[in-house]
């Protein structure tokens, strides 16, 4: 059994907005931050992407130089967000520098830099350029290392990277972390930008679709590929919290040993992973109020996913995806829809899913394509990757 | 703070030290060390299409993950995993940059999801059929402290059985002078929470601002220097050596880990 953590301060930034403000809004307005791929020099695939505005034009500054690349640029502007700064300094003085926990997730981190570097290689002599760093850039851990010293932590720190679940996955490693004593906070979440590799991997696979994508629709073709920063701090919970005050209720893990690439048909990791999280938890399906979905909208995901959902829940949970708002954002993926779910719980609705015209009639859940002015007391957020890996989180109301 | 398991088994695999068994004497000063290119094989466990798709970090993770379970006369599928590492399949990485700089931009839907850093979990759940959990981590050169933290307090707190599997390779150049790492090596340990007749030691885990401990084997010690996941190897040494005591291994500075370890046999 998880004992509750709370999600004391978080931010996001993704296509939709920098901050939790226009975040919110555009959830409120059922508004999409997809738009038609013109990301970097990509002039060839007919897509649509999630792009963070203005990471290119928000360089680190200069103390922090050597980590500078897109995804760390992203990281950065994601902190100075909603006063989590300040919420990690004070955080900081309260437990001590080594007793706060950074625990990250993503995919790619900084491999663009790389991408952009191969194309700059020495002509005679096959050599990457001077101003290539590798450990600060590339490095799957570099994310978590640029956090760490932009604030100056002396505690433990990590990335976990299993493709799509990365950022859910940090929630319960901070979880068991602060449960052993090993520290008594931790920043967790995700940072993810665009680069070639995904852009055109996905591609390979045939899963990225030509327009905004449409999850859990009976004609959905595939992905729309986003960015995203996301950060919260857990902690244990204070003495008295607000009624409005969000907690990390349950996590669940799992994996498919099915395939590397496509989920387990009937979506037994998922399922798994969901009742992992209601037992860690205490809880019992008819006790959770929203779900949101991982919903990639590629054709297999969503079809695996919503056998699952439907096994569990029948089709009594309301539920959605939010990535036709988001785009898919690969390892921030967790870590954004975490938030996404806690201001459902302290703002009083179910995001309907954007883009969807037609629900698939074949998957029996309660699909939302509209909002509801509904409070939800406790939500189920699903995150599952390639290599078949799951999680489930639950998040629930202090009251 | 301080975490604690038992040590049932053990996995290993690096130039010159071809597994556990062989590796022990080397470790523990009775039998010399010589380098030689390590060769590693694709897991039969693997179905064949799988098979052909795996490189040279796949299948040192994998090796060393089926012997740790062997050693330990344990249950793949009862165990959850933590997989770490510095880097992953990293001349997929190279093959994928190179082909993103070039003309044509199209890659192998193959290369694409070996290019994930869970690749190695992800065939590990299919050639070991685990539906356990399984994280993989990276903590640039502290990836194997940072994957034994993990697996410990997941004994700790959660009561599991995990395996934890360290493994890196060299990249190919261009990287290969940006991030030289000198060979592949891996290192895997089944850590339970209850003593069985398998136990090696009990090993117990506490954040320490020690120097971390050098091997005295100057080639042993230039692996343990030169590759995150060798970074384990004092930890190995002591239990080759069948002694008790404590190890400090290599973390993030400022931090190191202290193991007190007690011999169960």
């Amino acid at each position: 059994m998880l004992n509750s953590l709370w999600l004391s301060h978080f931010t996001a930034a993704s296509c939709l907005g920098h901050g939790l403000a226009p975040t919110l809004a555009a959830l409120r307005a059922q508004k999409s931050g997809l738009a038609p791929c013109a990301f970097e020099t990509v002039t060839d695939l007919a897509t649509y992407v999630g792009e963070v505005a203005g990471v290119d034009q928000a360089p680190l500054p200069a103390s922090l130089a050597e980590y500078e690349c897109r995804n760390n640029r992203l990281a950065y502007l994601g902190l100075r967000q909603d006063g989590f700064n300040a919420a990690v300094g004070a955080a900081a003085a309260r437990y001590g520098r080594r007793r706060i926990g950074v625990l990250l997730g993503t995919s790619t981190s900084g491999i663009l830099q790389t991408e952009q570097a191969y194309r700059r290689r020495d002509p005679a002599t096959g050599a990457l350029p001077d101003d290539f760093i590798y450990r600060t850039t590339h490095n799957t851990y570099s994310v978590a290392d640029f956090v760490r010293t932009a604030f100056n932590l002396e505690g433990p720190a990590v990335v976990v990277s299993t493709a799509c679940s990365s950022s859910a996955k940090v929630f319960a490693s901070a979880a068991r972390m602060i449960a052993a004593g090993v520290i008594d906070a931790a920043i967790v979440g995700g940072v993810d930008s665009l680069c070639l590799t995904t852009l055109y991997g996905f591609n390979s696979l045939e899963l990225l679709s030509s327009e905004p994508c449409r999850p859990y629709d009976a004609e959905r073709n595939g992905l729309s590929i986003g960015e995203a920063a996301a950060f919260i701090l857990l902690e244990r919970p204070a003495a008295s919290l607000d009624a409005d005050a969000v907690l990390l209720l349950g996590a669940g893990e799992s994996s498919d040993a099915h395939h590397m690439s496509s989920p387990h048909p009937e979506g037994l990791g998922a399922r798994m992973a969901m009742e992992a999280a209601l037992k860690t938890a205490g809880l019992q399906p008819a006790d959770i109020d929203y779900i949101n979905l991982h919903g990639t909208a590629t054709p297999s995901n969503d079809a695996a996913e919503g056998n699952a959902v439907a096994a569990l829940f029948g089709n009594q949970v309301p539920c959605s995806s939010t990535k036709g708002a988001t785009g898919h954002t690969l390892g921030a993926a967790g870590g954004l829809e975490a938030i996404i779910s806690a201001l459902a719980l302290q703002r009083g609705f179910l995001p309907g899913g954007v883009n969807t015209h037609r629900v698939d009639p074949d998957i029996p859940v309660q699909y939302l394509t509209a909002n509801q002015q509904r409070a939800p007391r406790r939500v189920l957020s699903n995150s599952f990757g390639f290599g078949g890996t799951n999680c489930s989180l639950i998040l629930g109301r202090a009251q | 703070m301080k975490l604690t398991a038992y040590l049932d088994g053990i996995g290993l695999i690096g130039p010159g030290l071809d597994n556990w068994p062989a590796a022990r004497p080397i470790l523990a000063g009775t039998a010399p060390y010589e380098a030689r290119p390590l060769t590693v094989a694709a897991p039969q466990s693997l179905p064949p299409a799988e098979r052909r798709r795996t490189g040279v970090a796949i299948k040192v993770a994998l090796a060393v993950a089926q012997e740790a379970v062997a050693v330990g006369q344990l249950d793949a599928r009862q165990l959850a995993a933590v997989f770490s590492s510095s880097g992953a399949d990293n001349d997929n990485c190279d093959a994928i940059c190179k082909v993103l700089a070039s003309d044509d931009r199209h890659i192998s839907p193959t290369r694409f999801h070996n290019s994930v850093h869970n690749a190695p979990a992800g065939y590990w759940g299919i050639a070991s059929g685990a539906m356990t959990p399984a994280t993989v981590l990276c903590a640039h050169d502290g990836s194997f402290g940072a994957g034994l933290l993990e697996a410990l307090t997941q004994v700790a707190v959660e009561g599991w059985g995990t395996l934890l599997v360290t493994y890196d390779m060299p990249y190919p150049e261009p990287l290969h002078a940006k991030r030289p790492l000198s060979a592949a090596f891996g290192i895997a340990l089944a850590l339970m929470p209850e003593r069985s007749a398998q136990s090696l030691a009990r090993i117990e885990l506490s954040l320490s601002d020690a120097a971390p401990d050098a091997l005295a084997e100057p080639e042993l010690e230039a692996l343990r220097r030169a590759i995150p996941c060798a970074r384990g190897l004092p930890l190995l040494q002591a239990i080759a050596r069948g002694e008790g005591g404590r190890v400090v291994l290599d973390y993030l500075a400022p931090l190191s880990l202290a193991m007190e370890i007690e011999a169960c046999r």
